[in-house]
């Protein structure tokens, strides 16, 4: 009996006029836990992500979510299943309120977003839940400013009350720390964990810090294939994540390293 | 209530300027301010730049003037079978169009309304180069005599608010604030679960019914239908009047509208008639420029600028 996964690939393959971009990978994703995807620049991570969202269509392979093969449909399709994902520049709309951003999340379920002859005072009933999301991030006292003049880190906070706001069942975070200062990871970080309760996630991500932190089950691309598999402990510890890190065997250095992963440390010493 | 009290100032105005003004030139401002909102939707709240939209202005025109010549019926019936034509060929052109994006989305619009100008170039009954003439003004509901230019100027008028208001309303509705998250960032409202080339397309059909609307208006205004109104500098005028005056307000291509009609009217009686292209063309390198969101929007940032807190 296998384990309860939500998301599937088999032999998921993606070629770009010859070149392999991502490798027959196999990657499974089990239910109620934070997946972390990582690799060097160029792994292909960014594909598979793209692949698994819908915005690229694989060469070759299967995506399956919760059983059911999703290979074929569109972006859109999968969303309303319950498929959401962030972006690596953060993804909110500039020139909408705080609160109209997530109102148009919260709009979809309505039903009448093609109601162009009605006013849009419709949506006011949606406020008071598009504020509850807002204060589960910490933004509701911004609710009112347009989203252009938010900082960073706040506009990621945003796209994830905005992607609440659809009640995902799987969250796939495209590098959510991605470019952001010291505070703002560590903002986003917690964010995460929090969101993460009877949901399931998976990401993309750079720093190992955060990973470290975050996830359960970690895969290692590399040349768009999988490296390995595991959790944090255990794929720190293998010389061949290293040497794809590194570019070289080093024993005394693991990825994290520098980005602070003290445990990690500890256990390979 | 500003924003409201500004819109009856101007209603108020509209209801008094033909004692002032030519009724027969408002009216032409007014039908291609119309036809500038219309366009505007796609291009300012939508982020669509159709290069072709003159088509559905002449098509509104041509079916009406083709109507009100050879069946007799009353203008209000030959302005809605106009519109809806115009409804219909950019449901149409629409659905070929929107899975296209940007300069491709300005270039298949563009080729799709070149292929129905030289149809009605060729087709007998739009009169090939000399257009249709002599199209009868009719008599509203049976009742009013719509060739006295007075009458046909509140005629014009009330199309004009209704058409207006539609786009208001359009722009602040639920359908808008999607239309808006996808001129924001695409993407995103993709994997918010939208199509949205579903909202595109019936954001280019609403558009393009209300510039058939305006095209079949303004011929019972001229009793003429022509190329001109389909050919694509006329396409061209209308993105002219919606930068002018302010890409993505609601008042801007209102003002466009204006300034430009003003300026060719102006121009075109006096000496300089000749160089009215290089003069029009001279405001649009201005305009683009200079002051990019054009006149309101100009006006809109000074406002906010100076008297927002």
């Amino acid at each position: 009996m296998n384990a309860d996964y939500v998301l599937q690939t088999l032999d998921l393959r993606k070629e770009f006029k010859g070149f392999t971009a991502v490798d027959d990978v196999n990657l499974n994703v089990e239910r109620g836990t934070i997946h972390a995807l990582i690799g060097p620049n160029g792994a292909g991570k960014t594909t598979v992500f793209n692949l698994l969202t819908k915005f690229l269509t694989p060469t070759t392979g299967q995506i399956l979510y919760n059983g059911n093969d999703i290979t074929r449909m569109k972006p859109a399709a999968i969303a309303r299943m319950g498929v959401i994902r962030s972006f690596q520049i953060s993804a909110v709309f500039p020139h909408l309120t705080v609160l109209e951003n997530v109102r148009v999340a919260l709009q979809r379920k309505e039903g009448n977003s093609f109601h162009f002859w009605k006013s849009q005072s419709v949506l006011n009933k949606l406020n008071s839940r598009a504020e509850e999301l807002l204060d589960s991030v910490g933004l509701l006292e911004f609710a009112n400013a347009t989203t252009v003049d938010l900082s960073y880190g706040r506009k990621r906070a945003l796209e994830i009350a905005t992607t609440l706001a659809l009640e995902p069942e799987l969250m796939l975070l495209d590098e959510p720390t991605q470019g952001m200062g010291h505070e703002d990871v560590g903002l986003v970080a917690d964010l995460i964990k929090k969101v993460s309760v009877g949901r399931t996630i998976l990401m993309v991500e750079h720093n190992l810090h955060v990973v470290s932190k975050l996830a359960d089950r970690i895969t290692v691309l590399q040349r768009g294939a999988i490296l390995t598999e595991g959790d944090y402990d255990t794929v720190s510890a293998d010389p061949r994540v290293r040497e794809a890190y590194m570019g070289v065997e080093a024993d005394e250095e693991v990825p994290g390293q520098t980005t602070g992963a003290k445990s990690a440390e500890e256990v390979s010493a | 209530m500003k924003i409201n009290k500004l819109y009856l100032g101007l209603l108020g105005f509209a209801l008094i300027a033909p004692t002032i003004l030519y009724p027969v030139f408002l009216m032409k401002v007014l039908c291609f301010a119309l036809f500038a909102c219309a366009f505007n939707l796609l291009l300012g709240f939508v982020g669509l730049l159709s290069f072709g939209h003159a088509v559905f202005l002449g098509t509104g025109g041509y079916v009406t003037g083709y109507l009100m010549m050879n069946t007799g019926i009353t203008p209000e019936l030959g302005i809605l079978c106009g519109t809806a034509a115009a409804a219909l060929l950019g449901a149409f052109y629409g659905k070929l169009s929107v899975k296209r994006e940007g300069i491709y989305f300005a270039m298949v619009t563009l080729a799709l309304a070149q292929l129905m100008f030289f149809v009605y170039l060729q087709a007998p009954f739009t009169g090939g180069e000399d257009g249709m003439q002599g199209v009868p003004r009719g008599e509203l509901f049976g009742l009013i005599d719509l060739s006295d230019n007075m009458a046909m100027y509140y005629f014009v008028l009330a199309v004009f608010v209704f058409g207006f208001w539609l786009i208001h309303r359009t722009i602040h509705s639920p359908f808008g604030q999607v239309l808006k998250a996808i001129r924001e960032n695409e993407p995103r409202a993709v994997s918010l679960g939208y199509n949205v080339n579903d909202y595109k397309w019936v954001a280019f059909i609403i558009s393009s019914a209300l510039a058939g609307l305006a095209g079949s208006t303004k011929t019972l205004v001229f009793q003429l239908a022509s190329l001109t109104d389909v050919h694509w500098h006329m396409s061209g005028e209308v993105v002219l009047m919606t930068l002018v005056g302010g890409m993505g307000t609601i008042l801007g291509p209102l003002v466009g509208a204006g300034v430009v009609v003003g300026i060719q009217n102006y121009l075109s009686g006096g000496e300089l008639g000749n160089y009215l292209h290089i003069i029009m063309g001279a405001i649009f390198v201005i305009c683009v420029l200079a002051f990019r969101s054009g006149i309101v929007g100009e006006i809109n940032k000074v406002i906010k600028r100076n008297f927002s807190s």
